[in-house]
């Protein structure tokens, strides 16, 4: 009875989070059809210049071509069903610019954009939780350093560190390839220039709590125990001080995106980035909704799985 | 702390005994090495069954810790990592020291430990996390922890403090136990009445040092040192009331009392609050609704004290908060000064707030820490008072009045020690000239010899500020001492309402006479001619 009771708990708790996740997506849908829609200057237009290359009046026949053909002539609420609609059936709309399916694009370049955020919060995590582990707490020289250190990091724009580490590694010392590609060996860099910022920033949270709890009661009780030091840190502490890094985590997914955006860019690694920076500037409109889109998507993921991970670290956490 | 000697042996109990800052913590933690980073300990001679333990490196150490000596660390909350299922902390010494060979054994042994100290359902608490468990059932879990190795010594810090009477009787028979299995016990308390049932000798320390040492019979009934006097005088018991507890002198008004005298009680009716039928439901996490107080009805009359008392969940919280309208009752009404009160819209209520006051247990979570002691007395003075100057006069007065010198005016929270705190927490209360003040615990958090002195200082107010208290309570020692009239509260609802001396000499429920039979006393032999009591 209890089990069972407590097995509805958690799948009320996921409906309800995925209710929202959905809200927040429709949410964004609506703003990026809302900034298609108002955006100054006539999308027809846009569109003819796009394909014609130069600047000019088109004439009203070829405006009401293109108004046809992308439906621009309907209604307004007809023009957002529609779009609400695709969305639904992974439909994103086509591209201004190279006249395809919007999510062919974005599903060609996401894949190394997601590997390099991920590797990038993993490293970060390693780099907190062993730098902090080893030295907080300790009032010595080492502690000091190494909170100045964090604070430098988490002030220093990634992409001049990312500058500054290609030039020293890989132009200088030639460790690691200029231009790594997709290959594993080409991950290294980039992954450490934009995780540095972060766990510098994980690292100043972690190692508050972590000297807070290292104080705490139920350490003392470890310790009289018998524990040893590392057992006690890695055991007990190393787990209260982990749950503010957790909750700050689901932020830092959302920062590391745009952060990859940016690394891609100064590692030429091919990434959501390249496209984002070329549809921008063409004012190729469904390809930047569509990368705000599948963002918020991926945004709300990452929460859940924040979420979840905090309640199996913290299992006083009820599913409400 | 400085220049402790002592010896324990087997089957024996040991007590250090002290204030709070004497130093009694620290010592017990030396013992085994962990009395902190910043802490230098040298010890002539530190030797546990012939092993020096001074010479000894940590690993040597941590073979010591848990396995021959066992440590019981107060408020039990705390001293369980609240993260991780309770028979894993109990099992961490087996695995630590490598006493079990497989998961199956470990688990075992986890639930015999449990069922040792007396936790029903072994099974099951064993994997529920520290919250999961009531007080007692913590503290057992954490004495069962210790215990784990079968140490010879087992050293208890405040093993009690936090617990309720019947459930506080509980624990210490199981303390007496262990020491009649053969173990050395070294109990730390401040609580003078739990060192009597189980200490054979008895270390008085006092600011690092040690005032008095000897038999237990010897320290109750012929103490040598003025401390241990004061200690004893301060134990709440049931002598006259306006005996003075502490040894300061009585608060005395540089001025005429501040409650002006033109509002006598007479103009009001003489019951000040009065409740009628409240109950109130909360909602738990598992979506039942709990009926947290049942049906209560109370008068409070003007110049009166109620003690409210009864064991944690009985309701007595949740009743201050609906008789001070911070929360509205599902049921049921309360009259403040013979007009509505609860039923009315909190704006209306706001003009009539300041007749009101309360003092909780913790006062440090009820200051904003950023506040100064002048700031946040200041900020509840009555609206009337309008220059700086008089503010400022008015402040100075009220700390006058709670026995507080105006230096500390600029001092933080945090700067202050828990009985001047408690009295800043009064000063505040009394500052907007109440007619009633609610007291939840107001002294629970202080040791013995402040809370005696925070006791006669409330007991002083009254008289000279005209207020009435309904005072909320736990400790029995403490309502006896302070009330005019007793309510007993259990699981909600009202077991038993009656004069102080009704409830405490003459108790009609079992329940009443179970919790008196419950509370440790400092009678033993000719201790009771000291005028304690055999409660």
């Amino acid at each position: 009875m209890r089990v069972n009771s407590a097995a509805h708990v958690r799948i009320g708790w996921l409906a309800g989070r995925f209710v929202s996740a959905a809200t927040v997506v429709w949410l964004a849908a609506t703003f990026t059809f809302l900034v298609q829609c108002l955006m100054p200057g006539d999308r027809a237009q846009i569109i003819i210049n796009m394909a014609s290359g130069n600047v000019g009046e088109a004439s009203p026949a070829e405006l009401a071509a293109v108004n046809a053909k992308y439906g621009f002539d309907q209604p307004l609420v007809l023009q957002y069903g529609k779009y609400i609609w695709g969305i639904l059936h992974g439909d994103l709309g086509l591209s201004y610019q190279q006249h395809r399916p919007v999510l062919d694009i974005i599903a060609e370049q996401i894949g190394p954009t997601i590997i390099l955020a991920v590797a990038a919060l993993i490293a970060a995590w390693v780099i907190a939780v062993l730098t902090t582990v080893l030295v907080a707490g300790q009032d010595n020289m080492w502690s000091t350093l190494l909170s100045g250190i964090q604070v430098f990091l988490a002030t220093v724009p990634p992409y001049w560190l990312a500058t500054i580490l290609l030039v020293v590694f890989a132009v200088q010392l030639r460790i690691v390839p200029v231009i790594g590609g997709n290959s594993p060996i080409g991950l290294v860099l980039p992954t450490i220039a934009l995780a540095l910022e972060l766990s510098g920033f994980l690292g100043q949270i972690v190692r508050s709590e972590f000297t807070r709890v290292l104080e705490q009661p139920f350490v003392i009780s470890a310790r009289a125990r018998g524990m040893g030091e590392l057992g006690v840190r890695f055991r007990h502490v190393l787990r209260h001080a982990a749950l503010p890094g957790i909750t700050l985590s689901g932020w830092a997914i959302g920062k590391l995106l745009s952060g990859a955006i940016l690394i891609e860019a100064v590692f030429a690694r091919q990434g959501l980035g390249g496209v984002l920076v070329a549809a921008t500037s063409s004012r190729d409109v469904p390809v930047v909704s569509g990368a705000i889109l599948i963002s918020a998507g991926l945004f709300t993921v990452t929460n859940m799985l924040v979420d979840l991970t905090y309640r199996f670290v913290d299992p006083r956490i009820k599913m409400t | 702390m400085r220049g402790v000697s002592f010896s324990l042996q087997a089957g024996r109990c040991l007590a250090i005994v002290g204030g709070s800052g004497s130093g009694k913590s620290v010592t017990s933690r030396a013992i085994v090495g962990l009395a902190g980073r910043r802490a230098h300990v040298h010890a002539r001679q530190l030797t546990f069954a012939g092993t020096d333990l001074t010479a000894l490196d940590d690993r040597s150490w941590r073979r010591v810790r848990g396995k021959e000596i066992g440590f019981v660390l107060q408020d039990a909350l705390v001293a369980l990592d609240p993260l991780r299922p309770v028979g894993k902390e109990i099992g961490e010494a087996l695995r630590l020291h490598r006493a079990v060979a497989s998961s199956e054994e470990l688990e075992r042994r986890v639930v015999a430990l449990l069922e040792l100290v007396g936790v029903p359902e072994a099974a099951v608490k064993a994997r529920q996390l520290p919250h999961q468990l009531s007080g007692g059932q913590r503290q057992r879990a954490v004495i069962a922890a210790a215990l784990a190795l079968d140490p010879r010594i087992l050293i208890a810090d405040e093993p009690t403090t936090a617990l309720d009477v019947t459930v506080q009787a509980q624990v210490l028979g199981l303390l007496e136990e262990t020491k009649l299995r053969g173990k050395a016990l070294l109990l730390i308390s401040h609580d003078l009445a739990v060192v009597s049932r189980i200490a054979d000798e008895v270390l008085v320390m006092h600011e690092g040092k040690v005032v008095e040492h000897g038999s237990a019979d010897q320290v109750f009934q012929d103490p040598q040192h003025t401390y241990t006097r004061q200690l004893l005088d301060a134990v709440p018991s049931a002598r006259p009331r306006g005996s003075r507890r502490s040894l300061l002198p009585a608060a005395r008004p540089a001025r005429p009392p501040l409650r002006s005298q033109e509002q006598s009680p007479s103009t009001f009716p003489s019951v000040v609050l009065s409740a009628a039928h409240l109950v109130k439901r909360f909602k738990g996490p598992d979506g039942v609704l709990r009926t947290a107080v049942d049906g209560i009805s109370f008068e409070l009359r003007s110049g009166e004290t109620l003690g409210v008392v009864g064991e944690s969940g009985s309701g007595k919280s949740t009743m201050a908060r609906l008789a001070l309208a911070l929360d509205p009752p599902d049921e049921g009404a309360v009259l403040f000064q013979g007009r509505a009160w609860t039923t009315l819209t909190e704006r209306d209520r706001r003009a009539r707030r300041r007749a009101i006051s309360v003092i909780y247990q913790d006062p440090l979570s009820s200051f904003d820490p950023r506040w100064s002691v002048g700031h946040i007395i200041s900020d509840s003075l009555a609206s009337d008072v309008e220059s700086r100057d008089e503010r400022y006069e008015r402040v100075v007065e009220l700390l006058d009045l709670v026995g507080l010198s105006p230096a500390l005016l600029d001092r933080r929270p945090l700067e202050l020690s828990g009985g001047q705190r408690q009295r800043v927490a009064i000063a505040r209360a009394i500052a907007p000239r109440p007619a009633v003040i609610v007291c939840d615990e107001p002294v629970s958090a202080l040791d013995v010899l402040i809370q005696a002195q925070v006791l006669d200082l409330l007991t002083d107010l009254k008289a000279h500020l005209n207020m009435s208290y309904v005072f909320i309570s736990h400790d029995l020692g403490v309502i006896r001492q302070l009330s005019d009239r007793v309510m007993v509260m259990r699981q909600g609802r009202v077991v038993e309402t009656g004069t102080r001396d009704e409830i405490f000499l003459n108790p009609r429920t079992d329940y009443t006479q179970r919790l008196l039979a419950a509370v440790p006393s400092l009678a033993r032999g000719g201790v009771a001619n000291r005028s304690f009591s055999r409660v």
